[in-house]
């Protein structure tokens, strides 16, 4: 193959930093502003280096919301989602993509059609529904209704397909391996970079939910999301105050979409 | 399909099949349903009951609390049709969707080519990209109502500083929709650059190099093959995104200059139809009114997207 394919040259790499640094901006604006004081926006060429006040606006945070509990919350309600939605997900792609069943197909592309409904519309029948299970106001009203989603499913469907060969399963039942045992021992491992970048998504998916908790959950058991809101509804909004929060908030995500980033794409991005 | 899991058991000349063997066929046969049978749970249960319900709540005047409905039939469509501002929002959503999606999408396929090139540190180049969709949306609607500020926004000091004018971001109705457009595009771009990406790394290697033996250069392959090949992924980018433009809501919330409102800036400059559902369902608390306005948009997505899916086909197909 010719080697000259594809060989980035200066102007890619130019073009790639811009990109990057235009994504990095408002991360670092923020965290500018909550290390100074509220003052610094209305300089009028503003500092570009970070002040020293940055703990103390993080400790006005956590005396201004039960940032705690929201933290708490939101990794409970995250942590979940993820970890059901990939499974479901990896079951029934594996399902999809190498069992054979009546109804396969149609099933299938039923599944995609429902990508087309906005589910957002439906959260008035769905509060009035958590309302009279008793629901409302508790965590559980955000985790099952996001327990497994439709682009999950296709998305693991999509690489399933291609990434466990079906002498393995073969293998696997010759050996006398039920379906499930199959599932866990053959296909589970093959999957795990596609599995790690579709938990990515779910847990950032997740912990930026905003509209459905701002709904159903009560101020006084909110995800951080709807403590972060919290924090800037006063009539006067302390910006360094907020930000710190929204910096503070932004962590945890980084650290989880960095580190599965890492595992994943080296190995998925090889050539089958 | 040349070998699958499910065997139909060969001829044998044992007369019944052991227990053992019983289990292990009911296994096969059941086994895949129950895979499959938690997504259709919940999607019952999240997706087509609410669908359905909302239609049903939509003919009553139906408020939080209340035990008797009364039946309206078409009554708080009819209301709807006349209701200037639904139109309004119609309109602002209508507005900030072409202003996002739009670059958006080209931007995405363009910055998917360029990840695509065997570049140094892979890895962190799409991490980089994708970091604006790890943001969370409060956040990114805080910061960017900071950065687009009137008064003391930074973006207005760099106008003033190169000698413009500075612009209403918040009370000027284009210039609102312009700014929250860029919070759309900022956090989505990377994420369908990367969903892009994934399907680019999937063509098949064998056509790219017959098109470089035939003496295609790089411009010309990408148009003529690539993006061809593309078409599928494409659709389903565009189709999401239209679904999701359309539902804007936490975008122009936060963006309020007003915490809490929900009324889309002073004059409703900014008021998305998602807003303004909200706003009648749950802070107006008539939720027959607000299941119509979800009919009426879910009727428009399904009706845009179908428009956007039938386009993305047949602009591959000239290609």
């Amino acid at each position: 193959m010719n080697t000259r394919i594809g060989r980035p040259n200066f102007f890619v790499y130019a073009a790639l930093t811009v990109f990057v640094l235009v994504s990095l901006f408002p991360f670092y604006w923020s965290f500018l502003v909550a290390s100074r004081d509220t003052s610094m926006l209305s300089e009028h060429i503003p500092p570009l280096l970070p002040g020293g006040n940055f703990f103390r606006n993080a400790a006005r945070v956590f005396d201004a919301v039960e940032f705690w509990k929201a933290l708490g919350n939101s990794v409970i309600v995250s942590g979940t989602v993820t970890l059901t939605t990939v499974l479901f997900s990896a079951l029934a792609g594996f399902a999809f993509a190498k069992l054979r069943f009546r109804g396969s197909n149609p099933l299938f592309v039923f599944i995609v059609v429902t990508l087309a409904v906005p589910t957002q519309l439906g959260v008035i029948p769905l509060f009035i529904a958590m309302a009279d299970l008793g629901w409302a106001g508790h965590l559980q009203a955000v985790i099952v209704p996001n327990l497994v989603t439709a682009f999950g499913v296709f998305w693991m469907r999509q690489y399933i397909v291609d990434a466990v060969p079906y002498e393995l399963i073969e293998a696997a039942r010759v050996d006398g391996c039920s379906v499930f045992r199959t599932f866990v021992s053959v296909v589970l491992p093959a999957i795990r970079p596609a599995a790690a970048i579709l938990a990515m998504f779910t847990f950032m998916m997740s912990w930026n939910d905003f509209l459905w908790p701002l709904i159903v959950l009560n101020p006084d058991n909110p995800t951080i999301q709807l403590a972060l809101e919290r924090l800037q509804s006063g009539y006067y909004v302390d910006y360094s105050l907020v930000l710190a929060g929204t910096t503070l908030a932004t962590i945890p995500i980084l650290i989880v979409s960095s580190c599965s980033a890492a595992r994943s794409w080296p190995a998925s991005c090889k050539a089958p | 399909m040349t070998s699958t899991v499910v065997h139909e058991p060969r001829q044998r000349v044992r007369v019944r099949p052991s227990l053992k063997e019983r289990l292990a066929n009911w296994d096969v046969k059941v086994s895949p349903y129950l895979y499959i049978a938690p997504f259709f749970v919940v999607f019952g249960v999240v997706g087509l009951f609410p669908l359905l319900y909302t239609a049903y709540v939509s003919f009553f005047d139906w408020e939080i609390g209340d035990d008797n409905p009364k039946f309206l039939g078409f009554g708080n469509y009819v209301e709807l049709m006349g209701d200037g501002q639904f139109w309004h929002a119609v309109g602002n959503t209508l507005s900030i969707f072409v202003l996002s999606s739009g670059p958006q999408l080209v931007v995405a396929v363009l910055l998917a080519a360029l990840l695509n090139m065997r570049l140094r540190g892979p890895t962190g180049w799409r991490v980089g990209v994708l970091l604006p969709y790890a943001a969370s949306l409060v956040a990114l609607g805080i910061i960017f109502a900071n950065l687009f500020g009137p008064r003391y926004g930074l973006i207005n000091s760099l106008l003033e500083s190169v000698g413009l004018d500075r612009v209403e971001w918040q009370a000027n109705r284009f210039a609102s929709h312009l700014a929250i457009a860029t919070m759309v595009n900022w956090r989505w771009t990377g994420y369908n650059a990367l969903i892009v990406l994934a399907a680019m790394q999937a063509l098949p290697k064998d056509v790219m190099e017959a098109a470089v033996v035939d003496g295609a250069g790089p411009v010309r392959r990408f148009f003529s093959v690539t993006l061809p090949m593309l078409r599928p992924t494409l659709v389903f980018v565009v189709i999401t995104s239209t679904i999701g433009g359309l539902q804007i809501f936490t975008e122009p919330k936060l963006f309020d200059a007003m915490p809490g409102s929900n009324n889309g800036g002073s004059t409703n400059q900014f008021q998305t139809v998602t807003l303004y559902l909200y706003q009648q369902g749950f802070e107006g608390f008539d939720l027959g009114y607000a299941s119509a306005i979800a009919w009426v948009l879910f009727l428009l997505i399904v009706v845009i997207a179908l428009g956007n899916f039938l386009l993305t086909r047949r602009m591959g197909r000239i290609r």
